[in-house]
């Protein structure tokens, strides 16, 4: 029994070696000796081949399907199209029956204007009126076209030479309305990557034309030059190479919101130490500054051609409506063909074209109603300097004057509302029309509101005196209760330069007024 | 949609191509000037030399058809300045001849453009009354009787219950959008959508979806895929969707398929902005418009924007919708709160020009405009289809574009026109697409029949000099086989 198993056992050992080593086997191919290992070798090698091709584990993707798509569709529900309407959406603002000059007429009642940004005069002023009729006569009231497409009319071209001729320059560019003067202007020059250095307290036109550029935006603190200067510094260090990146600096002459008037020759300073382009916004100063009102290059001694780029609208000074753009000649082409609100757009119906040569004749004729307005401005300071509650943000030489609240009652909607109130009794009683600044939702200028007196070559020495009394008595009736004994105010300070500084934690020690019944 | 015929696309390609490589030649040889007179002095040049390549090689040789001075009212027949350039057409400047041309251009389709003897004496009138501008914005001290009565005027003529008026059309868009949709919210718009309307859209900050012109299931599509998908990256559902569409569009011609999109927004909830620009006053049985004559409920359209430049003869834009719509808007909008209100003048004018629309100043001189302006258009566009040119857009609509391609054609087709005293407008990029080029011609209800006929017979011969007759084989085609059913 164990003999015949041995023997199996050594005959299958025997066969197994035999058929190992047999002669196909042991075949050389190649030089290499072909042994029985070889075969589990490449088998290995065939097993880790086939494994590295598989793919790594991902879960399938699977796209929803179209009932999926509609389940979700029907679930969506979308937001209201605009929020629900609170009490102060529905105030409606005073309607005025005559013309919007130093006197008016709301409600039948003759009330004195100071809501109308005349600062000329030159609303109601008989050569406008005649230019004017003349031209509807010729052209009729709409231009009909945009400005590449037969809407450019000879009246046009005139203007722009008369603005380009008053100011020094060497061509400028007429738009259609005031507002998009600087949202379309801006992306012409700027565009992603560019570096834009801007006053906090500018105006939503210039603030949407900064969005729309997608450039990088720096905001300084308000009428702050250390702030500017220290930001300019930040910036010329952290982006050495500036081959191909624009830089600007973006300012108003007189802020709409503040009434601060911006200090051309620093900026011009630090502008060439750091090498920067300058956008000025001349709104509020074009016609006002300056002793024969060319604006603020002409106020602070500064040649126009060291700002690259001045826009202004028209429907301050000129009493038309529009806007235009100055420059050299390169600025201004670019413009004529890149822009898109003035190449995309109706241009300026001719008569207000007509209106803004009349207006810049008549001033060119007089310069002495730049003299009048700074002697009205001089007259309202003097009344509103000492008035109760409010104190005065603006700069002695800036046509608007603005009224700020002393002590805020906490919210911006609150101080807002106080305001209106105190506009709201100015026109009811004592038939002065002023206004509380409004802010819009998409503003984003962190100033305080205010009430704007915008003052008017055309306002008479009466006018302002009364007006002075009545906004006294006004604020000392409502704003009596922000008074307190023994607490410390904040007192707003005026230096030299005219400029704010603010003096904080002064005590005054004075009397109260005895807080009658109201 | 547009066809190009083969040969036509080779030689456009061919000649962009070339005026490509004769561009960059050029600008080679300036890099080399400007390299020794370069007096920048450190700061980078204010208009970066890529920016503006099209305009100094390609626009600058044909800058004389474009922007041409006018020396009378934009009437149906005006006086065109003549200008001469001394360096290449760089600069031009102006003759004092002027040569009295036939406007086939301004946007004056009802002919309130110019004088007009019902309207001007009445914007004379509240001139001396208001003068030319109140100088502050409409919450502050610029609202008058006239503003209040031209609102409401408006809300009447367009039939819905409020609308807002603002001083230029171009900024009704820029300064809604924002107030309507902010981040979070999408904006479909159609891809011919106008300047303004874009810049709107992007000063949003809502994410901006384009579908294809004027097809709704396109539309539907694009609608269903955002809805699923919700906002970008985190995939939180939508605020609100914002459908923007124009009535015509002034490139093409055509009119939007307004009750399917309608259809389409109401089933995904979304809103509609209808922008109606060209079609306020120009079409419709009474004037009023796309939806007039579509058809449509206007209480179906949720914001419906237009501008009073084009039918009216005046200046300005205006929204309408519910009155909660609109309270909302004179809240917050900075077009309302912050730019001087419309000049009165201007509002005399469109009330006076509604008034004669609708029949109220006593005469039926406002049906009889319509009716014209319909005849003329449908007129002019047959007879133009019969002499072989290739024209786009509906019947009843008053833009008619004739396709050229060929850039070279843009300039010989606009100078041979004026030689023979018609005025015609070009367009080109990057108002079109780089290759499709054409000459529009806006109808006017001024235009009498014989003034039609001798444009025909100007256009047709510079046709025929300029060679753009391309369907021209198709309408004898067409033709013939009329004449074999006779």
């Amino acid at each position: 029994m164990e003999l015949a198993a041995l023997n199996l056992v050594n005959a299958t050992l025997n066969w197994v070696t035999s058929a190992l080593d047999a002669p196909s086997a042991r075949a050389v191919v190649f030089g290499v000796h072909i042994g029985g290992h070889l075969f589990v070798e490449v088998l290995l090698l065939v097993v880790i081949l086939f494994l590295l091709s598989q793919k790594s584990y991902k879960p399938p993707k699977r796209p929803l399907t179209k009932k999926e798509i509609d389940e979700l569709c029907d679930e969506w529900v979308p937001e209201s199209l605009i929020p629900s309407i609170t009490q102060e959406m529905l105030s409606e603002p005073p309607v005025l029956e005559s013309a919007a000059g130093p006197h008016t007429v709301i409600n039948g009642k003759e009330v004195v204007n100071f809501s109308s940004a005349n600062y000329l005069g030159f609303v109601g002023h008989e050569k406008l009126l005649e230019s004017c009729t003349s031209a509807l006569e010729k052209y009729g009231v709409g231009s009909c076209g945009p400005r590449g497409f037969y809407g450019t009319i000879d009246v046009h071209l005139d203007c722009e030479a008369r603005i380009a001729k008053f100011l020094g320059t060497h061509d400028s560019i007429l738009y259609s309305y005031g507002l998009s003067t600087m949202f379309s202007a801006i992306p012409c020059f700027c565009k992603k990557g560019d570096i834009i250095v801007v006053d906090e307290g500018v105006h939503w036109g210039i603030q949407n034309g900064l969005y729309l550029s997608r450039s990088t935006i720096v905001y300084f603190k308000h009428n702050d030059m250390e702030s500017l200067e220290k930001t300019l510094e930040r910036i010329t260090s952290e982006n050495q190479r500036a081959k191909k990146l624009r830089r600007y600096i973006v300012v108003e002459a007189v802020y709409q919101n503040s009434g601060q008037i911006a200090p051309l020759d620093k900026i011009i300073r630090l502008k060439e130490k750091y090498r920067f382009r300058v956008l000025l916004d001349e709104t509020n100063s074009f016609g006002v500054l300056g002793h024969t009102g060319r604006g603020l290059t002409e106020y602070c001694g500064v040649p126009i051609e060291k700002i690259d780029i001045v826009t202004a609208a028209m429907g301050h000074a000129l009493a038309t409506e529009g806007g235009f753009c100055t420059g050299s000649a390169r600025v201004i082409d670019h413009q004529r063909l890149s822009s898109s609100g003035y190449v995309f757009s109706a241009s300026l119906p001719p008569y207000l074209a007509s209106a803004a040569i009349t207006a810049i004749d008549a001033l060119e004729e007089n310069p002495d109603l730049t003299l009048k307005l700074k002697e009205n401005i001089a007259i309202l300071w003097k009344g509103l300097s000492d008035i109760q509650g409010l104190s005065i943000a603006s700069n002695l030489e800036s046509p608007i004057v603005f009224l700020v609240l002393e002590k805020s009652t906490g919210s911006v909607k609150s101080d807002l509302q106080l305001l209106e109130d105190i506009s709201d009794r100015a026109l009811k009683q004592e038939s002065i029309f002023v206004v509380a600044s409004k802010r819009s939702t998409l503003d984003r200028c962190p100033l305080p509101v205010g009430i704007r007196l915008f003052v008017s070559a055309a306002h008479s020495e009466p006018d302002l005196l009364k007006a002075c009394e009545s906004l006294k008595r006004i604020a000392a009736a409502m704003l009596r209760q922000t008074f307190r004994s023994s607490q410390q105010q904040h007192v707003t300070v005026l230096n030299s330069a005219g400029q704010h500084s603010a003096v904080e934690s002064f005590v005054f020690p004075r009397e109260m007024p005895v807080l009658a019944s109201h | 949609m547009i066809a190009i015929p083969y040969l036509t696309a080779l030689t456009t390609h061919f000649s962009y191509g070339l005026l490509f490589v004769f561009g960059h030649v050029r600008d080679f040889f300036r890099k080399l000037m400007f390299f020794t007179n370069d007096n920048l002095q450190g700061y980078a040049p204010i208009c970066l030399g890529a920016e503006d390549f099209y305009i100094r090689r390609l626009y600058l040789r044909i800058q004389d058809c474009f922007g041409r001075p006018i020396a009378s009212a934009p009437d149906v027949w005006f006086d065109v300045v003549e200008r001469y350039s001394n360096d290449n057409n760089k600069t031009l400047k102006r003759t004092g001849n002027i040569s009295r041309c036939l406007n086939l251009g301004s946007y004056n389709y009802l002919g309130f453009g110019g004088a007009d003897e019902y309207c001007t004496p009445r914007a004379i009138e509240s001139l001396k009354r208001f003068s030319p501008s109140t100088c502050s914005s409409r919450v502050d001290g610029g609202t008058t009787l006239l503003h209040n009565e031209l609102e409401e005027c408006v809300a009447r003529f367009v039939r819905k219950p409020a609308a807002i008026v603002f001083g230029m059309g171009y900024v009704t868009n820029s300064a809604i959008l924002p107030v309507l949709i902010g981040k979070g919210g999408l904006i479909v718009s159609d891809s011919l959508n106008h300047n303004s309307a874009i810049n709107g859209a992007r000063g949003s900050g809502a994410i901006i979806r384009v579908f294809q012109h004027n097809s709704p299931d396109h539309l539907e599509e694009v609608l269903r895929e955002q809805i699923a998908e919700g906002q970008p990256r985190t995939h939180r559902p939508w605020k609100k969707i914002l459908v923007i569409v124009e009535g015509i569009y002034s490139m093409e011609g055509d009119f939007c398929k307004l009750p399917d999109i309608i259809a389409i927004c109401k089933k995904y909830k979304a809103y509609i902005y209808l922008d109606e620009a060209h079609s306020i006053g120009a079409v419709g049985k009474t004037g009023r418009g796309v939806c007039e004559l579509l058809g449509v409920d206007t209480a179906d359209v949720d914001i419906m924007m237009g501008t009073f430049s084009k039918s009216f003869g005046s200046c300005g834009g205006y929204i309408a919708g519910s009155k909660e719509l609109i309270q909302y808007l004179k809240y917050t909008c900075p077009a309302h709160l912050y730019a001087t209100s419309i000049s009165p003048p201007a509002a005399q004018q469109i009330i006076s020009s509604i008034k004669v629309i609708l029949g109220e100043n006593g005469s039926n001189r406002g049906v009889e405009k319509l009716s014209q302006i319909r005849e003329n258009s449908n007129f002019f566009r047959s007879e133009l289809i019969k002499m072989g040119f290739e024209v786009l857009g509906d019947s009843d609509s008053p833009i008619m574009p004739i396709m050229l391609y060929n850039p070279a054609k843009i300039p010989a087709f606009s100078r041979e026109c004026l030689k023979k005293n018609v005025a015609v407008v070009m367009v080109a990029f990057p108002a079109t697409p780089l290759l499709l080029a054409r000459a529009r011609m806006c109808i006017s209800a001024s235009h009498t029949k014989e003034d039609l006929i001798k444009a025909l017979e100007v256009i047709s011969q510079v046709g025929d000099l300029v060679g753009i007759k391309y369907l021209l084989g198709e309408a004898d085609k067409q033709q013939q086989e009329r004449m074999k059913l006779e």
